[in-house]
């Protein structure tokens, strides 16, 4: 079947396997290796990207589901400079091996769209559904909240944080 | 400003804000993880590249009586179907372990555990691979599976390696340290002995990122290029070179970026050794990437010890003694990670951090029909289960006692004086400051208080009427002495390679650096803390300093990252390699400055004439001036590098104090971590935020552990920890916010006094954990993982064995 989705502001479009799962569409398809693999149960959320602005674990969401829709994967997370959320990561030392962390960005970045000052509990509530094996999330927490703070400073209007939904 | 007012290196910053030498520092690392742009081996894609897959057994014991390939090499996609029959043409159908023991690339004869390797295709795609498992058709003889380990030595049981010859049972080893006599004899005398069995169930250490290869065999050239997810580059290339007979020098093995390592990636998987076979045969790449439950079912599992202890003293609470007797559980091979002579690891190191003069231990290993593995999951060659064991039989005795968990441990820590400390099983722990540790936690806790408090609740809980969905409050210690750093070359080498690791630090004109490493980092920031140790020593800017590893044709030979070796042993001799080419910059700064090396002081980056400081070379003109026409001495050659194989003298011995508060649900036996300290002394401190991530994740380990990990089986062996949702991991909503501490005692024999620290809190962390939980049930003993149903179990007085199905 033919699917047309639009990956981070781009339209894509590919004749794919009926049963092509969304994680191998951008990794496969499109080349596009910052989205992880990590366990085929929805259980770790290294795949997570947002499917029309919400966080969705791409390993158990069909390529085929998306089509018409617009997903968005760490790839297009950075603008003209890198998402609070980023320089959060790094800032706090949010990330070790690196292989969760853009999932773990994408459900910090979509938290944040919709509670821009969210509290260590609603963070740790948010990121629940992502494994970590390197940090123990305590400095994941941080890095959101470090995320929080810089943009109450700099008052960064996110294009996504215009359009969300919730 | 003179030699005696120079400041301490680590206060200096480099024109980019690091710190030149020790300190916090941003890593090297996150720019391109932040982006996605790491390089994981399931991200490589190369021209023409195929896809493998492999089937696996269904059964944990069984005969294979034929496989049918016919319809898997008939699907359109599928380029090629290797069996173990094919293997054997070629020799490769058994490969040797890490333990002397050999595996099966694939099975031949019979399977023997659930999981193991029967089949291999390879395919265009990934899909298509996959899709031609299901057409193979392999039929099988089931036989009675070895389960339980404390029933594989019966008499009856069915023998595991019958292609072992003159094979008759599944004994593997019986191994013993300590002085047994002696032992008794103080046991015998003891006014108080306490006994307790304890179990340290399997688990796995399961990184984010699952094992994988991508094999590429030049036909033309004959070279062969594996990017593999492997925490030993250099050994893995060894190692293939003695397997399939490859020359050594066309291997080159790249280790890209590792999603976590954790030991589930130091040994030779089958998988890898099928991908280099595929690209033979087929001429073209071949990828293999795991499943999440082939990882979960085949590759190294951790532990699986099953402990008696007994533990003598006085009755006011003075250690005497410790002995041990140990069964193991090695699966269907002896495929353990650990130097040769040490069949049981590090394990007898488990008399701790106490002070008396008995112990003894007695390790029996056996087969049973699961997966290969033992030493992995941060556990520092068995520490884990050496910690678990002395830190539960001393809450034991202080539960027979009747004395408090904290003041018997002070009573019997070794003293600071007594360093370097000899152990009754003959490690020499280099240094420490034990009370000091332990007070520093119990302060941070408030520990006191907490008290307290608990039997503040106690008293509450015993009133009439009291509300029986209150809360039981326990509070958890350990305290834990570590051995990494392995180690000295005459003691520990692995297959015959001795365990000291090669560096090579190179200063290019402008003064910037490059070093290569031996080691491989899976998330530990190496490139951003060697550039550190660099810079500490030679005072360039760790932004200057570029960190090469993970790529045999580039890095020199050592035995790779695993066992928290990196910092003592390749941080060693990135130190010394540092020190080398110090000293040669001050022979070339002498002959630029026309002086005497005598002349010359050294201040962080700069030698100078003593009594002239203007008159001195920065290590980045020095570096100009050694590729430069300048007359060098007679035997001084140029340029600026250095070579260095460190071969550490003794281990590193960072240890900690530990103290976990929970509050356990009495109805349903959920347990809630309240609150979680942690002091570790692993030495100064490269950068301290890395150091507190790493220790941050060995406590979320603990938790996992203690709370919820476990692989059981039940009784035809099937493995029940097959995926993510049943092997559980803890996520943020079980992990407290971790409070820390440190204290710093540098390690007398290591170039720079640092420690490793890596697996500290996987370590130290378990045994406070699940003291915490027992103290909150007020009984002496139970296993873990302590899961809503075996917590409640426990406050029922009927403790279960949580490593095999619930009959």
């Amino acid at each position: 079947m033919r699917v047309t989705i639009e990956v981070n502001g781009r339209e894509t479009s590919a004749d794919i396997e009926d049963r092509l799962l969304l994680v191998h569409y951008l990794r496969n398809t499109l080349g596009m290796t910052g989205t992880h693999w990590g366990c085929d149960t929805s259980n770790c959320g290294a795949c997570t990207v947002w499917l029309d602005g919400l966080p969705v674990k791409s390993c158990t969401t069909l390529a085929a589901m998306a089509d018409g829709r617009s997903v968005r994967s760490v790839e297009g997370l950075e603008g003209d400079t890198l998402d609070p959320v980023q320089q959060g990561f790094i800032e706090e030392h949010g990330l070790q091996c690196g292989f969760c962390t853009p999932g773990m960005m994408m459900v910090a970045r979509a938290l944040l769209d919709r509670d821009p000052d969210p509290d260590e509990a609603t963070i740790r509530e948010a990121i629940s559904g992502n494994l970590c094996r390197c940090t123990g999330y305590e400095n994941i927490v941080r890095a959101i909240r470090w995320a929080a703070r810089k943009q109450a400073e700099t008052g960064r209007s996110d294009r996504e944080a215009e359009e969300a939904v919730l | 400003m003179t030699a005696t007012e120079t400041p301490s290196p680590d206060t200096l910053t480099s024109p980019a804000g690091n710190p030149l030498g020790f300190g916090r520092m941003l890593r090297k690392e996150d720019a391109r993880f932040v982006r996605g742009q790491g390089h994981y081996v399931d991200d490589l894609v190369l021209p023409g590249m195929l896809h493998g897959a492999i089937l696996r057994s269904s059964y944990a014991h069984a005969k294979i009586v034929s496989i049918d390939t016919s319809a898997a090499e008939a699907h359109p996609k599928v380029k090629a179907v290797i069996t173990g029959k094919t293997l054997e043409g070629l020799n490769l159908a058994w490969m040797p372990t890490l333990s002397g023991d050999v595996v099966a690339v694939l099975a031949t004869d019979k399977v023997r555990f659930q999981g193991q390797e029967v089949a291999f295709v390879i395919a265009e795609d990934e899909y298509s691979a996959r899709d031609a498992l299901e057409l193979i058709e392999v039929e099988y003889e089931p036989l009675p599976a070895v389960v339980d380990a404390r029933h594989a030595l019966d008499p009856d049981a069915p023998v595991i390696r019958d292609d072992l010859e003159g094979r008759t049972d599944n004994h593997i080893y019986d191994w013993e340290a300590g002085d047994a006599a002696a032992c008794d004899e103080v046991f015998a005398n003891a006014e108080v002995v306490v006994a307790e069995d304890m179990i340290y169930p399997r688990v796995h250490p399961a990184p984010m990122e699952t094992c994988g290869a991508v094999a590429h065999m030049d036909k033309v050239t004959g070279k062969l290029t594996i990017w593999t997810t492997t925490q030993a580059p250099h050994a893995h290339r060894t190692i293939y070179a003695l397997v399939a007979g490859l020359p050594e020098q066309k291997i080159q093995v790249i280790s890209p970026d590792i999603g976590g390592g954790f030991g589930n990636k130091v040994g030779i998987y089958p998988g890898y050794v099928l991908a280099i076979v595929g690209s033979i045969v087929t001429g073209v790449p071949v990828k293999w990437v795991e499943d999440r439950s082939e990882n979960l079912m085949s590759t190294s599992f951790a532990r699986d010890y099953h402990m008696h202890g007994e533990i003598a003293a006085t009755r006011d609470g003075k250690i005497l003694g410790l002995r041990v007797n140990v069964l193991a559980d090695h699966g269907a091979f002896n495929g353990v990670a650990q130097p040769t002579k040490f069949p049981a690891g590090f394990f007898h190191v488990f008399t701790g951090s106490y002070d008396y003069p008995a112990a003894h231990c007695k390790v029996t290993a056996v087969y049973t029909n699961k997966a290969l593995g033992g030493v992995a999951y941060a556990c520092s060659f068995r520490i884990t289960e050496a910690v678990y064991l002395v830190e539960r039989m001393v809450n034991c005795l202080a539960f027979e006692l009747g004395m408090d968990p904290a003041e018997l441990r002070m009573k019997n820590l070794l003293r600071p004086e007594q360093f370097p400390y000899t152990s009754p099983t003959g490690w020499v722990y280099d240094s420490g400051n034990y009370p000091r540790a332990l007070e520093e936690a119990m302060r941070i806790a408030g520990y006191d208080e907490l008290r307290a408090e608990q039997a503040k609740r106690r008293e509450e809980a015993a009133k009439p009427g009291a509300d029986p969905s209150a809360p039981l409050m326990g509070i958890g210690i350990s305290f834990f002495t570590e051995a990494v750093g392995a180690g000295p070359r005459k003691h520990m080498d692995i297959l015959g390679l001795g365990m000291a690791d090669g560096c090579e630090l190179r200063l290019h004109p402008t003064g910037k650096a490059q070093l290569r490493l031996s080691v491989q980092t899976q998330g530990q920031g190496h490139e951003t803390t060697f550039a550190q140790i660099v810079s500490h020593v030679i005072g360039i800017p760790p932004e200057d300093i570029e960190v090469i590893h993970g790529d045999t044709d580039n890095t020199p030979f050592g035995l790779g990252t695993y066992g928290s070796r990196s910092t003592p042993v390749s941080g060693a001799a990135a130190a010394v390699a540092a020190q080398r080419v110090k000293e040669k910059a001050k022979v070339i700064a002498a002959a630029a400055l026309e002086c005497s090396v005598e002349d010359l002081e050294w201040e962080h980056g700069r030698w100078y004439v003593k009594g002239d400081h203007a008159a001195g070379k920065t290590m980045a003109e020095i570096a100009m001036a050694a590729h430069s026409s300048l007359e060098l001495p007679e035997g001084v050659e140029g340029h600026l590098d250095a070579s260095v194989v460190y071969n550490p003298p003794n281990l590193t011995y960072p240890f900690g104090a530990y103290i976990c508060v929970v509050d356990v649900d009495p109805q349903t036996g959920a347990v809630k971590v309240r609150r979680f300290i942690a002091v570790d002394d692993c030495g100064p401190r490269i950068n301290p935020m890395i150091v507190e991530g790493q220790v941050h994740g060995g406590l979320a380990d603990g938790v996992g552990m203690a709370l919820m990990e476990v692989i059981a089986f039940d009784s035809d062996g099937n493995n029940l920890g097959g995926s993510f949702m049943d092997y559980l991991l803890p996520t943020s909503m079980e992990c407290p916010s971790w409070e820390l501490g440190e204290t710093v005692t540098p390690s007398p024999h290591h170039p720079i006094g640092v420690k490793g620290v890596g697996e500290s809190a996987t370590v130290g962390s378990p045994p406070a954990v699940v003291n915490a939980v027992l103290d909150a049930l007020q009984i002496r003993a139970a296993d873990m993982p302590f899961t809503p149903a075996v917590t409640w179990r426990a406050l029922q007085g009927r403790p279960i064995r949580p490593d095999l199905a619930i009959e």
